[in-house]
């Protein structure tokens, strides 16, 4: 295949270009400070990007139709789903993000794990299976199923586009901050290799390639972050009582060492074994925790994956396996951030004069990497982050390109007849055009605050596409014009309230206080959605409507039974 | 739409609605998955709720020692988690398996 030669060819001179040089290096000004040319990272990241295109090169002969494309022909088993599962779902943002608020306030990491795992549960109870049996692609091809197909159709797009599209950013400004900090390279450098990386999986190699480079970092990350987590408990006799005793003791340390009084001192430092700042309120808690749990029920890359197995039984099994393999990733990011602050909050070579971490908060996990193995293991850690990133965005990407080739493509412009040959290259342009605004926006927001977009994301997934999804699914009353209103409201309303929230109108915009005061817009967006849905469809008097409600029974019976599924004739 | 045309042997799809079996499959395990679901989610919001109204509770120590009862519970939740999960798989794998399987012999007719 020609192009596979010429992939080759570009990952040649992107190799050429990754070589950390020492005018790249002086050209990085700014407050992060920057760590030597580390070369175990860079050997063992050259190593991963090897290992995944020899990948996409064996997925891209086997990836010959639409559905190859989309879903890797429905022939992952569900074991291995559940590991790309949990691959799609340990983004860096957890693994740095969850260890270093671990790090920085004990106990409310914790907090934050609970939240991420219990939305999978919901998932398998309620959508899993009958996903499986309705979908063939896209999260669009199961809400519309009965439904008007453009208006669910463009929804669905717009909506999965706006999920994916605030994602993608914060992962690819956290990747360029990342990769500048631990392998010398400039921000832009950074996220043009994750831009162009990404492209080649994704383009040539379609889900199949996207799956198994899901997999293999789900191993890798899983692997390390197993032999952190022993190590730390190893220097404490296996006795986690013993972790938290000196835990509490050093962070009482510094509190004294910082003026504090001895009563205060001891306080402070016992305050990370219980819940701090993280809840300041109940609304905000309760909130924060539906977008978590729902949202993730509502998000299209983790949805698409269900449609990759063959079958219910397989989709059902890979969400336990997805849902295992998650919560003992938690629990291991609990025992490194416990680790961090026992092994790193009071080595000087870890931090800046005024005590905080060098390189930034999100740096604990990485700075305990060196303390347990030194500069090799700090090497490996970071390639590992790496490709986390890099196999979270090929598969955001993939799902945002879908939409747009399939859904819009595919199902409005060409009322679901278009030829496969040119929905996969619709698709593979699209994947280039969703890199290149990945890249600019990357590198537009590099000096902005982009914490609040992954939980936008969520709150986005929770407020338009989970309640549309599970009215279109489990309600016979619902109808094209409540699902599409609905699901609409429930958008803007969750997109306005971020927007006036603290993370954005006082973080980001720097006004005094923000208007809606919560942190998260979920208890708000999402009953507002669910009850939009259920009100426009009740007063819905269209002929459509009643197409809609006739068609429930149908696909009823389909979903709960799995006949005339996509795949089930393979079995 | 998905095509129905793979399967040109089935009897007409709607038929099965008013089948027994059908109708043991739906209700069981609506009611199963729904007791689930409510079940996880009493669960979690119990927590975030016990954080929000009492986070004294959660840090009181356990044993004397400084592991506090926020830790347990805390990971409690994402075992049990993980648990429902499993109980589901299993249910499925050998009860509605099975009565899907008949379903759709019957179906075949």
């Amino acid at each position: 295949m020609i192009a596979v030669h010429r992939l080759f060819a570009i990952v040649a001179a992107l190799f050429a270009l990754t070589l950390p040089n020492p005018a790249a290096a002086d050209a990085l000004t700014g407050p992060a400070a920057q760590q030597p040319t580390n070369w175990v990272a860079i050997a063992v990241f050259g190593a991963f990007v090897l290992v995944t295109l020899a990948i996409t090169r064996w997925a891209a002969r086997r990836t010959k139709t639409t559905s190859d494309f989309y879903a890797a022909g429905g022939g992952i088993t569900g074991f291995q789903n559940g590991l790309a599962i949990a691959g799609d779902y340990m983004s860096a943002a957890s693994f740095l993000g969850i260890s270093a608020q671990i790090y920085a306030d004990g106990y409310d990491g914790l907090i934050y794990s609970t939240g991420f795992l219990v939305g999978w549960p919901i998932i398998l109870f309620l959508l899993a299976e009958r996903f499986r049996n309705l979908g063939r692609y896209t999260f669009a091809d199961v809400a519309s199923f009965r439904f008007g197909q453009t208006p669910v159709r463009l929804f669905a797009a717009f909506s999965t586009l706006s999920v994916v599209l605030f994602y993608l950013i914060a992962q690819m400004v956290g990747a360029g901050q990342l990769i500048k900090l631990l392998f010398g390279l400039p921000y832009e450098l950074a996220v043009v290799i994750v831009g162009v990386l990404m492209t080649l999986y994704v383009v040539f190699g379609g889900m199949i390639a996207t799956t198994w480079v899901q997999i293999v970092k789900a191993v890798l990350l899983l692997g390390c972050a197993t032999l952190m987590a022993f190590v730390v408990l190893a220097s404490f006799g296996f006795s986690p009582d013993a972790l938290f005793a000196r835990a509490v003791e050093i962070k009482s340390g510094l509190a004294s060492a910082a003026g504090a009084s001895p009563a205060e001192a001891s306080e402070r430092g016992a305050s990370i074994m219980g819940p701090g700042n993280f809840i300041k309120d109940p609304v905000s808690a309760i909130s924060f925790g539906m977008a978590l749990m729902f949202g993730t029920a509502g998000l299209p890359h983790i949805l698409m994956r269900f449609i990759t197995v063959p079958n219910a039984k397989e989709a059902r099994k890979s969400v336990l396996w997805a849902t295992g393999w998650i919560g003992y990733f938690y629990l291991l990011t609990f025992i490194i951030g416990f680790g961090a602050i026992v092994m790193i909050a009071t080595d000087p070579t870890f931090l800046e004069a005024d005590g905080s971490l060098r390189g930034g908060s999100n740096m604990a996990a990485i700075h305990l990497a060196t303390a347990i193995g030194g500069n090799a293991f700090l090497g490996f850690v970071s390639a590992v982050a790496f490709a986390t990133i890099l196999a979270v965005v090929a598969g955001l990407t993939l799902a945002g390109a879908s939409a747009v080739s399939h859904d819009i493509y595919a199902s409005v412009l060409r009322h679901g007849k278009a030829d496969s040959g040119k929905e996969l290259s619709v698709s593979r342009w699209t994947v280039l055009v969703l890199a290149a605004i990945a890249i600019l926006l990357g590198i537009a927001f590099e000096q902005q605050n982009v914490a609040f977009m992954v939980s936008l994301a969520f709150s986005l997934a929770a407020s338009g596409n989970f309640p549309v999804l599970l009215l279109s699914v489990l309600w016979s009353g619902c109808t094209t014009r409540g699902a599409v209103w609905g699901g609409s409201i429930g958008l803007l309303v969750a997109l306005i309230l971020t927007l006036l929230s603290p993370a954005v109108w006082v973080t980001v915009l720097g006004y005094a206080e923000a208007p809606f005061p919560y942190t998260s817009p979920a208890i708000v967006s999402m009953p507002l959605a669910f009850l939009s849905i259920w009100l426009i469809s009740k007063f819905d008097r269209s002929k459509r409507a009643d197409m809609d409600r006739s068609g429930y029974l149908e696909q009823r019976i389909r979903s709960e039974t799995g006949i005339g599924a996509t795949g089930a004739k393979d079995h | 739409m998905t095509a129905a045309g793979d399967e040109p042997e089935f009897r007409p799809l709607l038929s099965l609605a008013s089948s027994p079996k059908y109708q043991q499959l739906v209700r069981e395990r609506s009611r199963f998955a729904w007791t689930l679901t409510v079940a996880m989610l009493a669960i979690y919001f119990g927590y975030i709720l016990l954080i929000a109204f009492n986070p004294e509770f959660l840090a009181q120590p356990v044993a004397g020692g400084t592991m506090t009862i926020g830790i347990p519970m805390g990971l409690g939740v994402i075992i049990v988690g993980i648990a429902l999960t499993g109980v589901y798989v299993r249910r499925a794998n050998r009860h509605f398996d099975q009565l899907t399987r008949d379903l759709v012999e019957e179906a075949r007719l």
